[in-house]
């Protein structure tokens, strides 16, 4: 199990979803990735994603303009 | 026991889609979606840049749907290969800079791609003979499906009693008697069976989902390969066609002007790749410079930076300048008057 962190800061929805997506390809279950964004629409694209496709959000936490996302990979 | 099949829909977000989608989902198939990305999507977070649409649903439709299906969903990044679609479309555009059926037949050859990749056997469109005057026409379907491809493994449950039977049917993978024959442009059939499976929330683009369907956006792209001397475009290009008051008055610069904070903010993210220009003096939009200017063309791109500005009826406003190279100036101009601005500077 490891810790990974994307950043995705500046990129509009869906391309935060695409790079979470294409970086969680390449983790195991287990392992978590915190997505940092800037996109306010991420906020709602990347649970989605996740709940359609098996995996769970940790946490989300705003700071000013910055978003960070945590997601815990599971075994789709 | 009999092998469940798998079938891979592509999913839009729109209603034809989802029907599509679960009409085979009900047949006992393993449904999974693709959503294409290629940069030219209209989704709500485009809308929500600007704060007068902040009311607007927020929600990705094409995961949305998925959601509803409870299917997984694949948003695959297109953008490079797509730009080939958008600027030699073999069988040419639509009313704007739509290639509506090529863009089609490179969705679908992409979806063929995915189901060798992953083993899927065949593939699921919301297609409905008649209802787009491009791409979905009686005469095009079997042309998207050959040259996709995908031949026979192109199924499209909402008009598939109009077409002869495909693989999936022949084979007896899914019961041609529980699709159907929708055909022509209205949508009752459809919104008909939305509420039968009772799906009523779904979204309803009114001039599709591609902005190369929407006339001012073709004509700035059109602008685009224009000034730039080639046919070529990279996303950040044409994300910011999507944003802001676009002016060109001259042949070799165009301004990108912000037409509230919200947009201003989304600009800001690429104040170190443009000049861009900023009222000192008064409040005003952030103003992005594309193209190789002069200091005379500084001083009208100034002037026309101040006429956007709270300091429009000022005698002077103090216009900041960011040069690319680093260095800046201020400008102190008389912001151009409304009508010595020719209406074709706007874009």
């Amino acid at each position: 199990m490891s810790d990974h962190e994307l950043d995705a800061r500046r990129l509009l929805c869906p391309m935060p979803v695409i790079r979470t997506q294409e970086k969680a390809a390449q983790l195991k279950p287990g392992d978590t990735l915190a997505v940092i964004c800037t996109d306010p629409g991420a906020i709602h694209d990347i649970p989605a994603w996740c709940r359609v496709n098996g995996h769970e959000i940790i946490n989300i936490q705003q700071q000013q303009e910055e978003i960070r996302i945590s997601v815990l990979i599971c075994d789709e | 026991m009999t092998e469940t099949r798998k079938a891979a829909a592509l999913i839009s977000g729109g209603l034809d889609s989802l029907l599509a989608a679960k009409v085979i989902l009900d047949q006992g198939i393993h449904v999974e979606g693709i959503n294409f990305f290629t940069g030219f999507c209209v989704e709500g977070h485009t809308h929500a840049i600007r704060k007068k649409d902040k009311a607007k649903p927020k929600r990705n439709n094409a995961l949305w749907v998925a959601e509803q299906l409870g299917i997984k969903l694949h948003i695959i990044d297109i953008i490079e290969e797509y730009k080939d679609v958008v600027i030699n479309p073999k069988h040419g555009y639509g009313a704007n800079l739509n290639p509506c059926l090529d863009c089609k037949i490179f969705m679908v050859h992409k979806a063929k791609e995915w189901i060798e990749k992953n083993s899927f056997d065949f593939i699921i469109t919301g297609e409905v003979i008649g209802q787009r005057p491009m791409s979905q026409r009686k005469n095009t379907m079997p042309v998207i499906a050959k040259e996709s491809g995908a031949n026979e493994l192109l199924l499209r449950p909402l008009c598939a009693k109009n077409l002869p039977p495909g693989k999936p049917e022949l084979e007896g993978w899914v019961d041609r008697e529980k699709l159907f024959g929708f055909a022509g442009r209205t949508r009752k059939p459809q919104m008909a069976l939305a509420a039968e499976f009772g799906f009523d929330d779904y979204a309803q683009p009114a001039g599709g989902c591609c902005f190369l369907t929407d006339k001012q956006y073709s004509q700035k792209l059109a602008d685009l390969w224009k000034a730039g001397g080639s046919r070529r475009y990279e996303l950040d290009d044409i994300m910011l066609l999507k944003v802001g008051r676009h002016l060109r008055p001259r042949p070799h610069f165009k301004m990108i002007i912000g037409r509230e904070d919200g947009e201003n903010k989304f600009l800001h993210g690429y104040r170190k790749q443009y000049t861009h220009l900023l009222t000192a003096s008064h409040k005003g939009p952030l103003v992005l410079i594309d193209g190789e200017i002069t200091q005379d063309d500084l001083d009208l791109a100034a002037q026309i930076a101040a006429r956007f500005s709270q300091g429009r009826n000022a005698d002077k406003v103090e216009v900041e300048v960011q040069l690319l190279d680093g260095s800046s100036q201020t400008l102190c101009v008389r912001p151009i008057a409304g009508e010595a601005i020719p209406g074709d500077w706007y874009l």
